[in-house]
């Protein structure tokens, strides 16, 4: 047990990871976890730019009944591409590879992750895969869905689907790569100490992401080298004429990309369970649980893949067991739920920005995972399948949870990555209006996909165009409450405050050296005696969450 | 265990030793774990097309055996001796270096690199074959697409060419990315030969001969389970 307060910080030394080599070889040639981070963080902005282009694309179209901004088959490159992008080149790689890679090592005392060359090269990997696919953009596009159904994808589209599958394929080893990486780093690189069970949870949650990354991964990789192959050669497992069967494709399409979404939304748990904890000042409730609960989804998580096939010719007989699980794997999310809600009971919050955001996840991430139940039961399915009822609730796991998470993780750690402090008043007033903005802009889908509003089309019915109003109006503040962060963060490299090396007060090992953190994270292999959120001492935590007069009599 | 950590074991580090590692213990453990989660990926990676063969097999058991008995199987069992063989050449390079013994160390490497070329000549003859009884499925090759002649395939009762079709696609889809695997691991034994033979490894750093020889067996185990698929399973609805 050590106080708080009384943590040894050395004198901050002038160099850091940042400073401590200039020019562009340094950075592109860096073996550095944290300076790959920032790689990382650069690239995967610049898509979810590109991603936000093609988003605005679709809220414009969508504005009015008629398809009248551009034509249907313009409009299926524009959808297709806003969830490749979005999704393989943001969503993926996210908080897994810039706060994952990050903080990794500095939160079980490392120096670096296990293998800082295969870590480059993920980089340099994702950046290939992205070069080609913007190429297939910029060629041409892709109209297939993000989904690559067959046989569209192989047989009947006119646009640069090999192209895009090989970007997706190569990025996929990136994120295989970084899996890898973070598992072998979390079962070897322990600093002294440092056991499985005092692991800050945002490690638990990351440990079972890799596990998805590299059992799900490869699976697509296949499948989408498969279908690239059928397309050029015509011969293939997909294809009908030699007696393949198409709906095989969705099996393996979805054994990966169900367990992807997933990928997606457990790095952001982590980071909300990091959140809930050190902003209530208070040790998570049911640690255990917690962390279990992260291995319990990426089990159950591989599967759910069947209810995407509900109505895709699957037996009813798996479609009822799909059903099952896919309802039993919203047990250990609403663990994490219930259990975030009670670390808050009776503990003394603070509001700052990256708490906004953690609780904005808690509230989207129910609404998001309470839709999804509906979407798993077989009848309510046949119904909501493929209208704007299923984009909404995927918009609230993805944007609503995990693009909350990493905003929430990136505000959190900024002090430590930039060695600044971002500008508080911005911060909070911009959560508040991505949350409004961003629940503006899918509410009302939810409304206009259970009237029958189907997605993935230029034009419907103008009874619909109410709903599409406020969706467009919301899309537009979201888009405005995203353009805020991106400036002060580009702002506060230059003139924030400086940080120091632990400005929340807390336990965690990486707020324990300074900021920015030197090239080795610390300046000697630290030794860990505490537990994870260990605030302080059982008498004083009685302390906490006490009111006035009951304070006083204490 | 925590006190001396820091202090005593790793002031005289090995030339191998990266920085971030705190000894050549941890190092080594770290590549083993490292290459034994990339075989994983690699199971995922073989398993999606091991799924398609199930599949159409079940689907198609006359066309599959009908396509199966026109493999050469003593080709492929030579194949499977071949690689058994390189296995062990493996295994023993891998001990020599374990014990520092380098002259038996680089021959077996060689002999191992030496098995595998070999199989991929055998490999390519029967790919030949194919390609001359235009057996490789649609255009992978142009001007050469699908069409064998009646007298080069046999077809049992309920097989339809395009069903063999399938089946010849899945065994080059196999077999070929098996044979691309092959070819990487030729590679990585050749940089292994180039760095025993500088002296590179010792009993205290052998873990790249150890890590590459974990790939080399589990190539060879994909092998072990592709023939029996390919070339064995159905030869009884034909040869009795």
């Amino acid at each position: 047990m050590q106080p708080i307060e009384s943590f040894e910080v050395p004198a901050p030394p002038k160099v850091n990871y940042i400073n401590a080599q200039y020019g562009l070889k340094s950075w592109l040639l860096t073996k550095d976890h944290k300076r790959i981070a920032l790689l990382y963080l650069g690239s995967i902005t610049f898509f979810f730019f590109i991603g936000g282009i093609y988003a605005m694309m679709i809220r414009l179209e969508l504005l009015t009944p008629q398809g009248d901004l551009v034509q249907s088959a313009t409009y299926n490159k524009v959808f297709t591409q806003h969830g490749i992008i979005m999704i393989f080149f943001f969503l993926i790689p996210s908080i897994p590879a810039t706060l994952g890679n990050f903080l990794i090592p500095m939160m079980i005392g490392a120096k670096d992750l296990a293998f800082p060359r295969i870590n480059l090269l993920s980089w340099y990997i994702y950046l290939a895969g992205g070069v080609i696919t913007i190429y297939a953009l910029l060629a041409g596009g892709v109209d297939t869905g993000w989904t690559f159904y067959t046989p569209f994808s192989t047989t009947f589209s006119n646009s640069y689907v090999v192209a895009t599958g090989l970007g997706i394929f190569i990025t996929g080893f990136s994120s295989i790569l970084t899996g890898l990486n973070f598992i072998v780093t979390i079962h070897t690189m322990r600093a002294p100490g440092m056991t499985w069970f005092r692991m800050p949870l945002f490690l638990w949650s990351h440990y079972a992401t890799s596990l998805i990354m590299i059992l799900g991964t490869p699976v697509i990789a296949i499948t989408v080298l498969l279908l690239a192959f059928e397309r050029l050669s015509g011969v293939g497992i997909f294809n009908p004429a030699l007696g393949g069967d198409p709906v095989l494709f969705q099996h393996l399409f979805w054994f990966y990309s169900h367990p992807a979404v997933y990928i997606m939304v457990l790095p952001s748990m982590g980071v909300v369970s990091e959140l809930v904890a050190n902003f209530s000042r208070k040790n998570i409730f049911g640690y255990s649980f917690v962390a279990f609960s992260s291995l319990a989804i990426a089990v159950f998580g591989f599967l759910v893949w069947g209810h995407h096939l509900f109505v895709a010719s699957q037996s009813v007989y798996a479609g009822m067991i799909f059903s099952f699980l896919s309802f039993a794997v919203a047990i250990p999310s609403a663990i994490k739920v219930f259990n975030w809600t009670a670390t808050l009971y009776k503990s003394s919050i603070s509001y700052d920005t990256p708490m906004l955001y953690a609780l904005g996840f808690i509230g989207l991430f129910t609404i998001g995972g309470m839709t999804g139940l509906f979407l798993a039961s077989l009848a309510v399915d046949v119904h909501l399948s493929d209208t704007y009822f299923v984009v909404a609730h995927f918009h609230y796991i993805m944007v609503g949870g995990a693009l909350m998470g990493y905003l929430g993780g990136l505000h959190y750690w900024w002090p430590k990555i930039s060695g600044r402090m971002y500008p508080e008043g911005w911060g909070r007033f911009s959560a508040l209006v991505i949350f409004v903005g961003f629940n503006l802009t899918f509410l009302p889908q939810f409304i206009a996909g259970y009237l029958g509003m189907p997605r993935r089309y230029h034009a419907y019915p103008p009874e619909f165009q109410v709903f599409n109003v406020l969706s467009t109006a919301g899309a537009s503040i979201l888009g405005l409450g995203m353009l805020i962060p991106s400036i002060y963060f580009v702002w506060s490299m230059r003139y924030g405050k400086h940080a120091e090396p632990n400005p929340w007060h807390l336990p965690g090992l990486e707020w324990r050296t300074q900021s920015p953190p030197p090239t080795e994270n610390f300046e000697v292999t630290p030794i860990v005696t505490w537990e994870a959120y260990e605030f302080a001492p059982p008498e004083e935590t009685e302390v906490v969450g006490k009111f006035g007069p009951e304070l006083e009599r204490i | 265990m925590i006190e001396s950590h820091a202090t005593t074991q790793d002031i005289h580090g090995h030339p191998a030793l990266q920085h971030h590692f705190e000894n050549m213990e941890q190092q080594r453990e770290a590549g083993t774990i490292g290459m034994w989660v990339f075989l994983v990926t690699e199971i995922m990676f073989f398993g999606g097309m091991f799924l398609a063969y199930a599949l159409y097999r079940n689907f198609f058991p006359a066309a599959f055996a009908s396509a199966s008995n026109h493999l050469d199987i003593t080709l492929g069992a030579v194949n499977t001796g071949v690689l058994i063989v390189s296995s062990f050449t493996m295994a023993l390079a891998v001990y020599f270096t374990q014990v520092g013994n380098r002259r038996p160390q680089i021959l077996c490497l060689v002999l191992t690199l030496i098995l595998g070329l070999t199989f991929l000549g055998i490999k390519a003859v029967e790919y030949h074959e194919k390609y001359t009884d235009r057996l490789i499925p649609g255009h992978l090759i142009p001007g050469a697409s699908f069409g064998p002649e009646a007298h080069a395939l046999h077809l049992l009762p309920g097989a339809t060419l395009p069903q063999v079709e399938m089946f010849y696609w899945i065994y080059f889809a196999m077999t070929g990315m098996h044979a691309l695997h092959m070819i990487i691991g030729a590679g990585l034994l050749t940089f292994l030969i180039v760095y025993s033979i500088k002296g590179r490894f010792d009993p205290e750093y052998h873990s790249p001969v150890e890590i590459i020889g974990l790939y080399w067996h589990f190539v060879d185990i994909v092998w072990i389970f592709l023939f029996p698929l390919l070339y064995l399973l159905g030869r009884h609805f034909e040869h009795g």
